[in-house]
């Protein structure tokens, strides 16, 4: 009891100077954004405003893709984007195919700088007004990805947490840990018709959050 | 109190109305020849009036060099500064005009000496009332004043109570006040060059604040900042800072400039410092209820700046496609808000969806530079590839391939390209990967491209 009140007594005297750092935060309805593909929409619910979402898998197993398919949904319907692009691999001339109006997305290219891109990508954040941040991960060598501080996804997700925007990073392995609020798996399996690429059969896992039914679906990527 | 200044003849090169400023800053010019000045306060600089008076036809006389005008002036003194104009315009020498004794003073004047312009009435109206009015007998200010108020109202409206209260010396106007052309530039020289640009903020930021102060009181915003540094060596340090949108915030600018001055710093230190810009109007927008956020323009040039100096200049922007088959072939351009949907894209867009059943495209990740690739083929069919480079290798058994399709442009140039392209599938490690290869027919090197994801 003694202890429960110097508790009380002490945040009543540090309120003063760090005001509402002992309030517990309300989580408000969350509002999605929808990714374009409704079988990831299904699985989903839509991607997450105000949180980081994670999209993860070996090459050519749909990332981009799904990247594409977003950004496409996402300039369609006004919203301004960004994509920063660690390792320089956007390419518009395939991407203009999918219908991503370009006049709404800002690029920026970082030539492999790992630093630069978190940094970009806090610069970002911190202009608020994006509905879509990308941080495309998806070349980083997972030893590397896994070597990235958790301070830095801990301030990303306390950036957005009160802003409409959906941070979504691409990678090889899972490296947000715990703070992206929808982590999903992708498995790509290449379609041949004859001597043709037809379509990339991309199986996508949900692994956060938990679900005892729905956690898996899948859709097709047309070449 | 109202003081007229009237010359006969002014030359072309002499300006009375700068003259006038040298008393007061409230000036109005009549005509060229003309001014009245607002002396309302002049006292404790000229002394009384009529000491103003003297001191104005006085320093007219002088020399250039000593603030004068080099020519004799009439000058009247009056509270209204109509009166003013009529007596300074048709008495010579200083008038004074006691308050309510303005009939006094201008009672004699003919009718055809009342100048109606004054008013804002015009010529063919103002004549027909005063040949009424001659018709009637009136020939004087003293007679066109003792009209009864309203009888002149019955019989000649408001225009003719206009030229009659114009005739006593009653109209009740401000002056239309001739403001001095705006200057959006301001500069500084500096008494000891700076080197660091930590100091130079400050410059900068004492000279924005003038800047945006002036462009504020004229309502006015800019869209271009030019910054002209002298330096220690004699050269000059020139910057254009162009804003998409206009905008007139001093903090916001000083940021800019600095970020800017940090990626081209002067290349000496710096002895002098001007800032001008073009002045346009505000933008003014109002968004729609139900259209998403987007970044404040003000935050985006900031974050722009910021990133390109993290990035560099050449490697932010929206991406714009090039006119050209070429591979990979795009621009960056500076990146602005767009406002408004684009119909013809969201049309492709909805066409795009209608043709493919709204499924994904294939994405594919471009290898910038591509990765020089050696190739084991089989009668030309590709079954091996391995390739390395600074950040990504590429190796592996091609258990899958499609292709060659030929792909040639710009045969005209020198730098024409002609390749020949394949889809193949690589199985290292049990893990199947797409990748997009090539072998250009000039050199019959093999090059990896990226792969598809």
């Amino acid at each position: 009891m003694k202890a429960a009140v110097s508790k009380v007594e002490l945040e009543s005297d540090m309120a003063s100077r760090f005001g509402d750092a002992f309030r517990l935060h309300e989580k408000s309805v969350v509002e999605t954004l929808s990714s374009g593909i409704d079988e990831i929409d299904v699985l989903s619910g839509g991607l997450p405003r105000g949180s980081i979402t994670e999209i993860f898998g070996p090459a050519s197993s749909g990332r981009t893709s799904l990247m594409y398919s977003m950004l496409a949904y996402a300039t369609a319907h006004e919203e301004t984007c960004a994509l920063v692009d660690t390792n320089d691999v956007f390419a518009p001339t395939i991407a203009t195919e999918t219908g991503i109006d370009f006049d709404r997305l800002l690029w920026v290219r970082c030539a492999g700088n790992l630093e630069h891109a978190f940094k970009a990508t806090d610069l970002l954040l911190h202009a608020g007004g994006f509905g879509l941040v990308m941080l495309d991960l998806g070349d980083v060598a997972g030893k590397d990805a896994r070597r990235i501080i958790s301070s830095w996804w801990y301030r990303f997700r306390r950036t957005v947490e009160d802003r409409p925007t959906v941070l979504t990073v691409i990678s090889e392995e899972a490296c947000t840990r715990s703070c992206a609020a929808l982590t999903l798996e992708l498995k790509g399996a290449p379609e041949w018709s004859g001597n043709l690429l037809q379509h990339n059969a991309i199986r996508v896992n949900r692994q956060r959050p938990l679900s005892p039914w729905l956690h898996e679906s899948q859709f097709r990527a047309i070449a | 109190m109202f003081a007229c200044i009237h010359a006969q003849q002014v030359p072309a090169e002499l300006s009375l109305t700068e003259f006038a400023y040298g008393f007061s800053p409230v000036v109005e010019e009549v005509r060229s020849g003309t001014v009245v000045i607002d002396v309302e306060g002049c006292e404790l600089l000229f002394g009384s009036a009529y000491q103003l008076g003297k001191e104005v036809a006085q320093r007219a006389r002088k020399p250039r060099t000593e603030g004068g005008v080099e020519i004799t002036v009439s000058v009247a003194i009056a509270a209204n500064p109509d009166a003013a104009i009529h007596a300074a315009t048709y008495l010579k020498g200083i008038t004074f005009v006691s308050p309510g004794e303005e009939l006094a003073c201008l009672g004699e004047f003919s009718l055809d000496r009342l100048d109606y312009s004054l008013i804002d009435v015009e010529k063919k109206v103002a004549g027909e009332l005063l040949e009424t009015m001659r018709l009637w007998g009136i020939r004087t200010f003293a007679e066109l004043a003792a009209l009864p108020v309203a009888g002149v109202s019955e019989r000649l409206g408001q225009t003719g109570l206009k030229l009659q209260q114009l005739a006593a010396g009653k109209t009740e106007r401000h002056l239309k006040v001739k403001q001095p052309e705006p200057v959006f530039a301001n500069s500084l020289e500096l008494e000891h060059a700076i080197a660091e640009l930590e100091p130079l903020s400050f410059i900068f930021a004492r000279l924005l604040h003038q800047l945006c102060a002036t462009l504020n009181a004229y309502a006015l915003a800019t869209n271009e900042l030019c910054v002209s540094m002298q330096l220690e060596d004699q050269t000059t340090h020139e910057r254009k800072l162009s804003l998409p949108y206009p905008m007139r915030d001093h903090k916001v600018f000083l940021k800019l400039l600095l970020l800017d001055a940090e990626m081209h710093p002067p290349q000496a230190a710096v002895r002098a410092v001007s800032i001008n810009c073009e002045p346009v109007k505000p933008r003014v927008l109002q968004n729609g209820l139900f259209v998403p956020l987007a970044p404040a323009p003000d935050k985006l040039e900031l974050t722009l700046a910021r990133l390109a100096k993290l990035v560099g200049e050449e490697n932010i922007g929206s991406p714009t496609l090039l006119d050209t088959h070429r591979p990979d072939a795009f621009s960056l351009k500076h990146f602005t808000l767009a406002t408004k949907p684009d119909i013809r894209k969201r049309r492709k867009i909805d066409n795009r969806k209608l043709a493919t059943g709204n499924r994904p495209c294939l994405g594919f990740r471009m290898f910038r530079p591509p990765l020089r690739a050696i190739v084991q083929a089989d009668q030309g069919w590709p079954t091996q590839i391995s390739a390395w480079g600074k950040q990504r290798s590429v190796y592996g058994r091609v258990v899958h391939l499609a292709g060659p399709w030929r792909t040639t442009g710009d045969w005209w140039r020198d730098d024409r390209w002609a390749r020949d392209e394949w889809d193949v599938m690589l199985e290292r490690a049990g893990q199947q990967t797409l990748y997009r290869i090539y072998r250009e027919i000039k050199t019959e090197n093999w090059y990896v491209e990226g792969n598809y994801d």
